[in-house]
């Protein structure tokens, strides 16, 4: 099989005057399942679509196995790509749309049976050869168009929002078989998703964009425990994020200026952060809750406040509490039995310092 | 299917008498003449059935020759007609260039002019000793004879129908998601294999709508032939059986019968072929087909391709236009001199053919509107059973030729007088009238119902939750709502209606009842007359083009104010 690297070296593209992707530099290793992961409009997408030839870089190297592919055309360049609605052909059969790269590789009738056979066993959809694709289920398209890129045995599979058009459990699913198939035949892989969610179940590392610009590239747990800037915070995950200003460093504290909130005497982290302007981050589970007069675990920084709503979510309640002029998330883990602080109870909120993010980009 | 679901037939007899009417109009009307046709096709004098006519003809040699050629023909200008209008409607969907808007305007100016009108004007321009034969003997000794007999016919229908496949095809394309063709580009496919595997096929459908079109126009075509003195095809031997020998030869009506079987054969097959290949591809947010530059000599290619077909397609248009302003015109390439007398002449003697043109047009189109508009309520806002077979009925309209309307007119309607006169009906103007009510009848319902779908239901709801009545309901909310696909099909029924020949050459039974059409054919029919002719002509098209152009903008205004509402 073919275990192809792929790496974009500070690769622009623009549209007239309205920048897309700005200086993108990326390293994808042989066999890996990687995620573009960013909102609508981060130039994910683009950039996938540029993998695969159809928009091309004003600047920069794309290399495939180390060799520059900006000038190949996108039929020559052997990057299977499937698209978010399929784009299977209605005009032909299953069998006929699967068999289609074979063809124009003028392979042998021989080779294109056995292939198309065993591309249509893989992916389970053997007895739907026959089918149109509008006779198969949603479930059973994105199948075939798995088969029909496989089939050609391309050095790298693009896929472009593969679950964003199948309903809630089917894409579980379909995310599984989508893994196991990756796993199977090694193909080095990148996915283009908005779904934090389906990035960290599915990929092995992702690459998180915001305004055309790679903001954190890393493994799930990576991006999710050590986010590198505000956006990463936010958009993997849920985070609190308090604006603010470091102001002095100590041996063993430092002083943490929250905007509306006044300040906070920290516990040094083992990297501090410089002094001046930073947001500090932290993760609403990472949060503990109690009435305003109990004794809280002293290793926490303890912040008073007043609930200002309280949801009730099944795994976990979610709070928001009011802290001097900011509002603070907080998730507690549920068991039967256990009441809810109504709104505009008076609460003490702990926050565990080693959980503690300094952001200063 | 929510909508349909509402409002069961239980609101009252408005929606059955709506009905009743309608399908009383669609068979006396449509039914019952086309019926009698066919009907006197199959009988003998003593009213027994028989198929001895049909021997009869096809052991007759003209006739059987006839057949062939109107065969020959039709198929001959499907396939030239592709030729001008596939690689226009691959050039305005896949690239970027300044020529979109000249291919669009391609797409009209053929059919603002009667096909029988741009014979004329052809026969000047490239008819044996027309302009360009003439500058070709001048310059090479040779000439190309384009324009005699069959080949003649073909080449006029070409050039006049071949719109029909490029709008559908453009349209067919427009509808095919981008990520059809790079999902084929990225498994390797490209060029010519890209057209032929993935884009023609998806546009398919729209291609066999247009050619089918387009083969039966052909194939249902009087004027053309009579103009170019071509008597050997099956429209011009029914015609002239029917004038000629009269109203109860039975040879007519076999040409008729043919002439409907092929039609609807016609339409059938391509109605067969598309069946379950509504390659609708385009999803929501998708994009459509990539559109690129063209390079240096692809430009000149299509450029050349474009200003060929746009000088070939605007000769006819030319040629009428010199013809009017010209006092001689013959073995020249251009006029010897001009004048302005022939549009004198038309003013003084033609008004009463403009009034009948307005007057019949007129009517007939506010008939089809009003049909249309109450089948298409019927269809998509009632549960009546049956609904569906007005729509039906209707659209046979779309296989029978006018000839064979007016014929089945003449037969069904001999000796029936108009109510508290002694007029003969078919004396009178008001058959002409319906006959184009008649056949433009599935144009103007293609139009309404399409407005009608486009009005959400809950629109209406919200009105007669507010205490409107069905009626009122209808007339204050969903009419104006439709408005602009009315008038859609209200242009569309009055441009054809007023430059159709065939059914007109039948049932115009005085000078003083003929329409502008008619005039041009009967100016035509003499050498003096042509001038006249041409002039009647050019402003037939001037009001057709103009027409075309309103309700064009008109049709666009209302679409965008409706999308900013929604």
């Amino acid at each position: 099989m073919n275990k192809a690297s792929l790496e974009c070296r500070h690769i622009s593209l623009a549209y007239g005057a309205t920048p897309v992707l700005r200086d993108v530099n990326l390293k994808i290793e042989p066999g890996e399942f990687f995620a573009l992961l960013g909102p609508s409009g981060s130039g994910k997408s683009t950039l996938l679509r540029l993998i695969a030839g159809f928009n091309r870089h004003q600047s920069g190297e794309l290399l495939v196995d180390g060799q520059d592919i900006s000038t190949v055309p996108p039929h020559l360049r052997n990057v299977g790509m499937v698209f978010q609605n399929y784009a299977l052909w209605p005009h032909m059969t299953v069998w006929d749309n699967v068999a289609f790269g074979l063809v124009e590789r003028r392979e042998s009738r021989d080779a294109i049976r056995r292939k198309v056979g065993a591309a249509l066993e893989l992916v389970g959809l053997a007895q739907y050869a026959e089918r149109r694709p509008a006779q198969l289920s949603g479930g059973q398209q994105q199948r075939v168009a798995l088969a029909r890129t496989i089939v050609i045995e391309p050095k790298l599979l693009l896929l472009d929002e593969p679950l964003s058009n199948l309903d809630k459990q089917l894409r579980v699913q379909m995310r599984e078989e989508l893994k196991n198939l990756q796993r199977k035949l090694g193909l080095t892989t990148v996915f283009v998703t908005h779904d934090q969610e389906e990035a960290m179940t599915t990929a092995d590392r992702m690459a998180v964009l915001d305004k055309g610009v790679l903001q954190q590239v890393g493994s799930a747990a990576g991006l999710y425990d050590y986010p590198e800037n505000r956006f990463v915070a936010g958009f993997v995950g849920t985070a609190n994020l308090l604006e603010g200003e470091v102001t002095a460093l100590s041996g063993e504290t430092l002083t943490f200026h929250a905007q509306g909130l006044g300040p906070l005497t920290l516990p040094r982290p083992s990297e501090p952060p410089a002094v001046g302007k930073a947001a500090l981050a932290f993760r609403p589970h990472q949060v503990s809750i109690c009435v305003r007069d109990e004794q809280g675990d002293a290793s926490r920084v303890w912040i008073d406040g007043q609930v200002e709503s309280a949801e009730f979510l099944g795994e976990f309640s979610r709070y928001r509490v009011r802290v001097g002029e900011v509002a603070l998330v907080t998730d507690q883990p549920h068991y039967a039995g256990l009441g809810l602080f109504p709104p505009g109870a008076q609460v003490r909120l702990g926050i565990e310092p080693t959980q503690l993010r300094f952001l200063d980009r | 299917m929510q909508a349909t679901a509402l409002r069961p037939g239980n609101a009252g007899p408005g929606p059955w008498i709506a009905f009743g009417l309608i399908l009383a109009f669609l068979l006396v009307f449509l039914i019952v003449p086309v019926g009698t046709v066919i009907y006197t096709a199959f009988v003998n004098e003593t009213g027994a059935l028989t198929t001895g006519h049909f021997a009869n003809f096809f052991s007759q040699g003209v006739f059987r020759e006839s057949f062939f050629n109107s065969l020959t023909v039709s198929l001959a200008s499907v396939f030239f007609a592709s030729v001008i209008a596939v690689p226009l409607a691959y050039l305005t969907v896949r690239f970027e260039f300044r020529g979109a808007l000249l291919i669009q305007t391609l797409g009209v100016l053929p059919l603002i002019m009667p096909p029988f009108v741009g014979a004329v004007a052809l026969q000047l321009i490239f008819g044996r000793s027309g302009s360009v034969n003439l500058l070709l003997d001048d310059a090479f000794g040779f000439t190309i004879p384009i324009m005699d007999g069959l080949v003649g016919v073909t080449f006029v229908e070409s050039i006049h129908y071949f719109p029909f496949i490029l709008l559908n095809l453009v349209a067919a394309m427009r509808n095919i998601d981008g990520a059809m063709e790079e999902s084929a580009l990225n498994l390797g496919a490209r060029g010519w294999r890209l057209f032929r595997r993935v884009i023609f096929p998806l546009a398919m459908p729209g291609y066999l709508a247009g050619a089918a079109l387009v083969f039966v126009k052909v194939f249902d075509d009087l004027g053309t032939p009579l103009v170019m003195g071509v008597t050997n095809m099956l429209a011009p031997q029914a015609y002239l059986r029917i004038t000629s020998v009269g109203i109860d030869d039975p040879l007519g009506y076999v040409v008729s019968v043919i002439m409907i079987g092929f039609s609807i054969l016609a339409l059938w097959l391509a109605a067969r072929v598309m069946k379950g290949k509504d390659y609708a591809t385009m999803q929501k947010g998708g994009n459509s087909l990539q559109k690129r530059r063209l390079s240096a000599w692809e430009s000149v290619l299509a450029y050349g391709w474009i200003g060929f077909v746009l000088l070939v397609t605007l000769a006819p248009h030319l040629g009428i236009l010199l013809m009017s302003f010209s006092k001689v015109w013959s073995f020249s390439v251009l006029p010897d001199a001009y004048t302005l007398e022939h549009y004198a002449t038309i003013v003084h003697d033609a008004g009463g053919m403009v009034g009948n043109t307005l007057l019949y047009c007129l009517l007939s189109a506010g008939l089809d509107v009003v049909i249309g508009t109450a089948i298409a309520y019927l269809i998509l806002r009632t549960r009546l059973p049956a609904r569906q077979w007005l729509d039906y009925l209707a659209s046979t309209a779309l296989a029978i030729p006018g000839l064979v309307l007016a014929i089945g007119y003449l037969r069904l309607f001999k000796g029936v007088q108009l109510p508290f006169t002694e007029t003969p009906l078919v004396a009178t103007w008001v058959l002409i009238m319906l006959a184009y009510a008649v056949r433009r009848l599935p144009y103007a319902l293609r139009s309404c119902m399409a407005a009608l779908q486009q009005v959400h239901v809950s629109l209406e709801e919200a009105a007669q939750s507010l205490g409107a009545s069905r009626l009122s309901t209808i007339r204050r909310v969903m009419v104006p709502l439709m408005a602009g696909g009315i008038l859609a099909g209200f242009v569309t029924s009055f441009i054809t209606a007023a430059v159709e020949l065939s059914a007109t050459l039948l049932l115009a039974s005085t000078e003083s009842q003929a329409p502008m059409s008619y005039g041009i054919y009967l100016y035509m029919q003499s050498i003096s007359g042509r001038g006249p002719g041409a002039a009647l002509g050019v402003l037939a098209v001037v009001v057709v083009g103009l027409g075309t152009y309103f309700s064009h903008r008109f049709v666009e205004r209302s679409r965008t104010t409706l999308k900013e509402s929604a």
